[in-house]
Order: structure tokens, then C-alpha cells, then sequence
């Protein structure tokens, strides 16, 4: 997605000379057994054909595989996994490409396996409250094709609109909606594929459970390192009947901040919690026109669903909370128009940012909710710290937090400086008992902050889970987890974790 | 190794016999309170006891979440949340231990002197521990979601002896593969759970219980009829020609719904208290259909969970079925063979496990895989147990 596109810079990842000419090589070797199993039209091998492959919404970072295959039906998947197993060769799943960590970089000596043509509804039931999608369908598609039996698929990433289920299940997508609804683990029943042998394979089932181990999180957020997602089937549930949305200005951060985490420490679990801070409003009211509270220092946007009878009775709740946690202003929409219009600046708040700077960096870190001020804090530090300026908006109910921060690649060091800032960042948030990253998941992008948040055995750990689905290290090699040698010259491999410091007194 | 992860005295022995136990090539059987004695067994030579690693690390109510050590009695662990209004939404079981246990776990709770617990008298439930090991979930499971859903993340002890945390204190979290969700569920085959935390939320603010005098067929389409709209079921059951269903949130939006599906299809509120008898009954499996007598094993007949796609349609069996959650989950009392009940189970796209009586769930307490299925299994065993130390047998023969 263009609109998505931030970061415009030279690629980190470009093939060295020597390389190269391996690579030509072993691109011709590659196409010659690809052309075996599949028909002409769905291998690309060409640079001109192939450089639309060369990256995915993380544009930084580009390489272009050695060929590009479009396979058009199941067995053909098979083939193509078979193939390059025999051979050796990397292959790196891709849906839409509208990732933002590089989840989809391609391996310049691999395979990009596009699931592009998987884009059928298999079958909608609206008895048992579920869907059966190809993992190239687009995420809005399901919640259409659902709308006529008033149901729609719950996680809604912010690129719905271009974004696919396959690489939905491969990042565990969020969005506004998880924090009542649930991230794509929660709403994803089964997801059939291949090994990266080609063997076929299901994991979970159309009932709530399966029998063995439950593999489903692991390969719900793998990143597609585990396996090749083929088709997918939903959760589906029904649409509420009615949403409202609170508008609470406050005139300081750090009370927007605390007004969340009182929220959810009143028992309310909103639709939607989401703050944007004044120069997010500033951007997004220049680019929407939504009438946005320019005076406030951050917006609040607090959203109610159900029957109009549950809405009626939270919209009450939220409102004397947040009174009480010091909004300065309060408006609730009075109609679905106005409740569009107050969301329109959030769901547009990237492009906007687009807009105010020539380039910018999205960070994706979570914390705990009582600690938001505080990295709010900590982050305003750093603007002046690193000499750049940063935006927010985040998904606040969830503690999942999205710093934009601006810089222009065409000044020297601008770049640089960011990726300090950025950095630092992730590292406060894992310090304050956050994450790295909510729901955009490692890629590449993260692979050294990786460092800071696990320790080497814990790292070992999950590349030997990889390993048991994939002994060979064929599917999308590189990515979510870094070398220990590579955190050793990070140089911020973390220590051992272990329990939580006990509060209490020992009991034996 | 001494790293800051072991410094706990109680961790530090775990650690120690595990490390022991690995040398000698023996294998560890892991316990909490005894009170879930089902699938393959013996499940290792000798007990690896988690209950001394016990305690509520951080309980932050405004965050909703809990931190707590995998010995910790179930009980405790709910009466805690339950002083702040707070409960483990997905309602796991609390079984009693059998008395054939010894003396881990033959009777409920004694009296505590001094807020400490006896942990040779106090079953309380299980552990905590033990609940995500088993991954069970109460009446609410269709609700609110899986024991694996409201896993954020989870501190454990491998194979190699090494102390590792996966997961977090926060709601999203993708920073690698969701280690910690694979460990509920999984029998305690890939390592002792040390310490996990867990999304927990207030407890609804109204409950209301309906019934329906109706039969298995009818309470189906009931059920598939309602579970499209947008209502706040919670719960539901049929058996013996009553169907149940306990509708949980917002209080307008109970009553409205209540008065709905009440009037429409001739249903009638529960007094309060039956009801909350009921569900307790239901969620901890202490009704008659779920305790198969001693007269009724000899004769062969054995408890079966059944997990199948809720519009499954009435279960060809002669033998007495209960149903819950929408449909998905139905028991069954039968002495048909296992291959059988698995037989019934698969060709409606599910799995059937079998729960009581303990001796029949060796062989039957985890359905038959796929071979792929399994080679990742085996995978997995070898990527975190190697050796084999951890519940050999438990969930598979050859895990």
C-alpha cells in the first residue's frame, strides 16, 4: 500500500557483487525445476517482473528473490514447497505485502511464494457462525461477505481494506477492535497448508479444540517460518445492532494516559480506546476536516457496541470516568455519520502523517497500561535527545503503542538518529515490562531488539521450535529470530528473566 | 549455573532435580495437587512436586492481570481475584484428588492456621499450574474463550534444565513464536510451568439463568438459531429434556434479552442461587453423569468428552449425551469401544477424549494424529525435553 509507504531510503539488503553472480546462477538452475511443475505465467523471474516483490510495507528494506511463483492451485503448492525442498532453496510466503516489520523480504537466493490467486470464499456458514476463506482473500472481504447474515470477521488491522488472512495468521494481526474482540488468534479456528516438505496439513479444527498439542499460536504469529497457509476459517460474530463514540478532550498527556487505565480498571471494556496526541490531531483535522478539539494537548476516541440498551448503559459509565479522570471536553456521536467522522482521522492518521514529513518510522511496542504516561514522558526526552520529532497515536486500551517518528532521509544522519530513537524506544518499553512489538510483528525490523527482550537459551528455544517444523531452516530464513551472534555484536543480549521478584512474605 | 532466574530457593531445587534426573537418564513425573490423574500413566519415575513454587507474584487489578506460581492452590488464586471483583473468565474445573493419590491430595482444604496452607491436606482445586498443563475450561469457554486465549505468558523449566519465559504482562504480543500458548494443553510434555500470567476480567455485572422443557434436536436449532444474534449468551447445557442458558453482562442487556428469549420460546428464569448451583456443578463435573459409579466402571461404562463443530447434529448413540457450550462440547456416557466413540467424534469433524474412569484414559485420553501431525510433535518434544525427562507417555507414547 503506497499510503503506507514512510520510509523511502536506500535498501540495507542488496545483493553484493559475488553474490550476484552466484545468484544467476542458481536463478537459472531454480527456474528450469520450478517449470516442471508449474505452468509459464505463474513463475516471474525477470528484475522487471520481479521488483514489485522486492519489498513489503517496510519499504527500507529490499532484495529480490530469484524467482517469484504464482501458484494457482493446491497441488501446485505442494510442487513448488516439494521442489525447493529437494533443491534447497528458501521460500518466503507473501499475501498482499502490506506488512510493516519485512516479514515478506525476499531471500535473494529464495523463492517468493505468492497466494495471491488463493482468493476464494470456500463457504460462509452462517449456522455455526464461521467462514472458510483462501489465505489470499483481503480481511474486509470476509467481514462483506458475512454483512448479509449480519455477522463480520472481528480483527480489523488498519490496511483491511489491502491486507490478506493468510498474512493475517502469519503476523496475528490486531487492530482497534482486538481489545474487546481478540487479536487473529482468538478468531481463527482452523488453518490448512502444506510443510515446508509439502505435505498437507491442519491445525486447530472447526470445533473449539483439537486433540495434541495446540499448535494453532504457534503457527498464528510465525511469520510464515512454520508453514504455507493455504485456507483459513474464522470465527464470524454478530455485528452489534449499535456503536457509539465518546470524543474526550484532556489537556495534558499525561491525564489521557491515566484516563485509560482507569477505564479499564472500571470493569469497561470499550469497542475502541484510542489516543492521538495534538500533533496527530493537528495532521490528521488538516487532512479529514473531522472538527477535531485542536485546543486539546490529546483526543480520546472511547467506543460502546451492543444493543442499544448495553450502549446506552456504558456510554454513562465511560462518560463519568472520564470525567472524573479530568476531560476537559466530552462529545458523544449522535449518529453513525458522526461516529465515522470521528474515527476518519484515526484510520487516516498515516497517510496524514505522510504529509507533515518526508519520511517517518512506525514503532509498534507494548506496555502496560498504567505505565503510558510514563513512556509518553520518556519519549517527548528522546525528541530532544535525537533531534527528531515523533507523533503518536495508539491503540490505548491495549497498551500498544504507535510513535511515529518523523524524519527526512534526504539529511544526513536523519535516518540514523531515527533508528536510535526508535530503538530506544522498544528498549524503554521492554524496561517498563512491555513487548517489542503488539501486532506488527519481528520481520527484520526487529530482530535486534529481539536481543533485549529474550535471553540466548530462550532465542535457542524458539529456533529449535522452528527447527521441528522445519529441520532444514527453509521457510522465510532470517526473520523474528536473531543469531546470538548477531546479538552479540548488538551487544545487549538480555540475562535471564525468570520469576517475578515475589512481593509477599515466603509462605513455607 | 547461578543466574538471577534460579535465586528462589524452591526453583532453585526444581531446577536441581531436574538436572539430577537428566544425568541418571530417569524421567520426573509433574504434580500439582494430584487432582488430574487422567492420560497415559506411569507418566515418569519420580514426582516432580511444583507446589512448594507457590504464591500470587503480582496481581495488578487495573491492568487485569494476574502473575502467579504454578503451585499455587486454584482456590486461592480465585478467592484473590474474587476480593476485587475480578474471576478467571473461562471458569476451569476444580476436581477433588482421588484418594488413590496418597497423601498429596486425599481430601479438600484443611482448616489454614496463619495463612498457611498444609500442603499435604489442601488439594484446593488443583494448582494453577495444573489448570493451564490441562487446558480445561468451564461452562463459559464459548463465551469468553479457551485457558490458551487468557495465557499472556509463561516462565518454565525445560528439558535441559534451563528457566525460560515466553510471553508477557501485556494483551498483544508478537516478539516471536507464542511460546507460552502451546503449554496449556499440552500435559506437562514440554516442560514444568513455573509461573504464568493471565488475563483476567471483572466479573459480569448480571447473570440470569433461563430454561427450556425441550428436546435434544430442538435445543440445537435453539441453540444454532441464537448463537447469530447479538445476545450475551454465556453458558448453555441440555440434558435430561432441560435446556439451560445463562445470559452474562451488561445488566439492561441481560433483562431485554432474557424477557426476549423467555417470552418467544417459552423459557423460565432460575432462582439465583439454583442456578449458580447448577453451573458450579456443571464447570467442576460433580453431577451424577459426570462421576460414572463404581458398579456402572465394572460394567464398562466410561466418560467422554467430544469436541465437535457446534451444529453437529444429534450424535447417532443409543447412550446419554450432555451438551454444552452452543453444541461444541458434548459428553457422553457409554461402554462402546474407544475406537468407536473417536469414530463418532471424527466423522463430525472433531475428537473425542476420554475423562473417567482414570484407569480407561491411558490408552484413550488423546485422540489418534495425522503422521505430520505427529512427526511435529516429535519435533517438539525434542526441541524442548530431549531426553524425555518430562511426563514420558502422558499425552502420546512416544512423547
Amino acid at each position: 500500500m503506497a499510503a503506507l509507504d514512510g520510509v523511502t531510503v536506500d535498501a540495507p539488503v542488496m545483493a553484493r557483487p559475488a553474490a550476484a553472480a552466484g545468484a544467476a546462477q542458481r536463478r537459472t538452475e531454480v527456474v528450469a525445476a520450478l517449470a516442471r511443475v508449474l505452468p509459464s505465467h505463474c513463475i516471474l523471474h525477470r528484475g522487471e517482473d520481479t521488483t514489485p516483490y522486492e519489498c513489503d510495507g517496510l519499504t527500507a528494506y529490499r532484495a529480490r528473490p530469484l524467482a517469484v511463483v504464482l501458484p494457482e492451485t493446491e497441488a501446485q503448492v505442494a510442487d513448488v514447497l516439494r521442489c525447493c525442498h529437494a533443491m534447497q532453496v528458501p521460500v518466503v510466503a507473501r499475501g498482499a505485502g502490506t506488512g510493516l516489520s519485512g516479514g515478506a523480504l525476499p531471500h535473494e537466493l529464495g523463492v517468493t511464494l505468492s497466494l495471491a490467486k488463493f482468493n476464494r470464499i470456500v463457504k460462509v456458514c452462517p449456522q455455526s457462525c464461521t467462514a472458510t476463506v483462501q489465505g489470499g482473500v483481503r480481511n474486509l472481504a470476509i467481514s462483506e461477505a458475512a454483512a448479509p447474515f449480519g455477522l463480520y470477521y472481528a480483527p480489523d488491522p488498519s490496511s483491511q481494506i489491502a491486507c490478506t488472512i493468510g498474512g493475517n495468521v502469519a503476523e496475528n494481526s490486531g487492530g482497534v477492535h482486538c481489545l474487546k474482540y481478540g487479536l487473529t488468534l482468538h478468531n481463527v479456528l482452523q488453518v490448512r497448508g502444506y510443510t515446508v516438505q509439502g505435505d498437507p496439513v491442519s491445525f486447530g479444527s472447526e470445533a473449539l479444540d483439537a486433540p495434541g498439542l495446540d499448535l494453532l499460536p504457534l503457527v498464528v504469529g510465525s511469520e510464515g517460518m512454520l508453514a504455507v497457509t493455504v485456507e483459513v476459517t474464522v470465527r464470524l460474530i454478530p455485528k452489534p445492532p449499535l456503536a457509539r463514540c465518546i470524543m474526550a478532550s484532556f489537556a495534558d498527556i499525561e491525564s489521557a494516559g491515566n484516563a485509560v487505565a482507569a477505564v479499564i480498571a472500571a470493569g469497561i471494556i470499550p469497542a475502541g480506546l484510542e489516543l492521538m496526541d495534538r500533533r496527530m490531531t493537528a495532521a490528521v483535522e488538516d487532512f479529514v476536516h473531522a472538527g477535531y478539539d485542536l485546543d486539546a494537548a490529546a483526543l480520546l476516541l472511547c467506543e460502546s457496541d451492543g444493543t442499544a440498551e448495553e450502549v446506552a448503559e456504558e456510554i454513562e459509565r465511560m462518560s463519568a470516568v472520564l470525567r472524573r479522570a479530568g476531560a476537559t471536553r466530552l462529545q458523544v456521536s449522535s449518529s453513525e455519520a458522526q461516529r465515522l467522522k470521528f474515527w476518519s482521522g484515526r484510520k487516516n492518521a498515516f497517510p496524514a502523517t505522510g504529509r507533515i514529513s518526508p519520511d517517518y518510522m512506525c514503532m509498534d511496542s507494548t506496555i502496560p497500561r498504567k505505565r503510558l504516561s510514563e513512556i509518553l514522558r520518556a519519549i517527548e526526552a528522546m525528541e530532544q535527545k535525537y533531534g527528531l520529532r515523533c507523533v503518536n497515536v495508539f491503540h490505548a486500551g491495549d497498551g500498544n503503542l504507535h510513535p511515529l517518528i518523523l524524519f527526512d532521509a534526504n539529511r544526513p544522519d536523519e535516518l540514523h538518529r531515527c533508528e536510535l530513537f526508535g530503538a530506544d524506544i522498544l528498549e524503554t518499553s521492554v524496561r517498563l515490562g512491555g513487548t517489542v512489538t503488539g501486532e506488527h510483528g519481528v520481520g527484520v525490523e526487529k530482530l535486534n531488539s529481539m536481543c533485549v527482550q529474550f535471553s540466548a537459551a530462550e532465542l535457542t528455544q524458539m529456533e529449535a521450535v522452528k527447527l521441528a517444523f522445519d529441520p532444514l531452516g527453509l521457510l522465510n530464513p532470517g526473520k523474528v529470530i536473531p543469531t546470538l551472534q548477531r546479538c552479540a555484536e548488538y551487544g545487549k543480549l538480555t540475562v535471564l528473566r525468570g520469576l517475578l521478584p515475589f512481593p509477599e512474605l515466603p509462605r513455607f | 549455573m547461578d543466574t538471577p532466574a534460579v535465586q528462589d530457593p524452591a526453583l532453585r531445587r526444581l531446577v536441581d532435580q531436574v538436572r539430577d534426573a537428566r544425568g541418571r537418564r530417569s524421567t520426573l513425573d509433574i504434580r500439582g495437587g494430584g487432582t488430574k490423574p487422567f492420560g497415559g500413566r506411569p507418566a515418569g519415575d519420580e514426582p516432580l512436586d511444583l507446589r512448594p513454587l507457590a504464591g500470587i507474584s503480582s496481581h495488578e487489578p487495573s491492568e487485569l492481570v494476574v502473575t502467579v506460581r504454578a503451585g499455587t492452590p486454584l482456590l486461592e488464586l480465585e478467592a484473590a481475584l474474587a476480593e476485587h471483583g475480578q474471576c478467571l473468565p473461562f471458569e476451569p474445573p476444580r476436581f477433588d484428588a482421588p484418594a488413590s493419590l496418597g497423601p498429596a491430595g486425599t481430601a479438600m482444604p484443611g482448616p489454614r492456621e496463619g495463612g498457611k496452607i498444609d500442603l499435604h491436606e489442601a488439594a484446593m482445586g488443583g494448582t494453577v499450574g495444573g489448570m493451564v498443563a490441562a487446558g480445561l475450561a468451564g461452562p463459559s469457554r464459548v463465551a469468553v474463550g479457551s485457558v490458551r486465549d487468557h495465557l499472556l505468558g509463561a516462565t518454565m523449566l525445560n528439558g535441559r534444565g534451563e528457566v525460560l519465559s515466553f510471553g508477557g504482562q501485556v494483551m498483544k504480543n508478537v516478539a516471536g513464536y507464542d511460546v507460552c500458548r502451546v503449554l496449556a494443553g499440552s500435559m506437562g510434555v514440554l516442560g514444568a510451568i513455573l509461573e504464568v500470567s493471565l488475563k483476567v476480567l471483572p466479573r459480569p455485572p448480571a447473570l440470569t439463568t433461563l430454561a427450556f422443557d425441550v428436546g435434544q434436536e430442538q435445543a440445537l436449532a435453539l441453540l444454532t438459531g441464537w448463537r447469530r444474534l447479538p445476545l450475551p449468551l454465556h453458558a448453555s447445557s441440555w440434558h435430561e429434556g432441560q435446556l439451560r442458558l445463562r445470559l452474562a453482562g451488561a445488566r439492561a442487556a441481560v433483562l431485554a434479552a432474557a424477557e426476549r428469549l423467555g417470552s418467544a420460546h417459552g423459557g423460565r428464569a432460575l432462582d439465583a442461587n439454583e442456578a449458580a448451583a447448577w453451573w458450579q456443578a456443571v464447570r467442576d463435573q460433580r453431577l451424577p453423569f459426570f462421576q460414572p459409579a463404581a458398579d456402572e466402571v465394572a460394567a464398562g461404562q466410561a466418560l467422554w468428552r467430544l469436541s465437535v463443530p457446534p451444529t453437529t447434529p444429534e450424535l447417532s448413540t443409543p447412550d446419554p449425551v450432555f451438551i454444552e457450550w452452543g453444541g461444541a462440547q458434548r459428553w457422553l456416557r457409554t461402554a462402546a469401544p474407544a475406537a468407536q466413540v473417536q469414530g463418532l467424534a471424527a466423522a463430525a469433524g472433531g475428537h473425542a477424549s476420554c475423562v473417567r474412569p482414570v484407569a480407561a484414559t491411558a490408552a484413550a485420553f488423546s485422540a489418534p494424529l495425522p503422521e505430520v501431525l505427529m512427526r511435529v510433535h516429535r519435533g517438539l518434544k525434542q526441541a524442548f525435553d530431549p531426553d524425555r525427562v518430562f511426563n514420558p507417555g502422558r499425552l502420546y507414547p512416544d512423547l
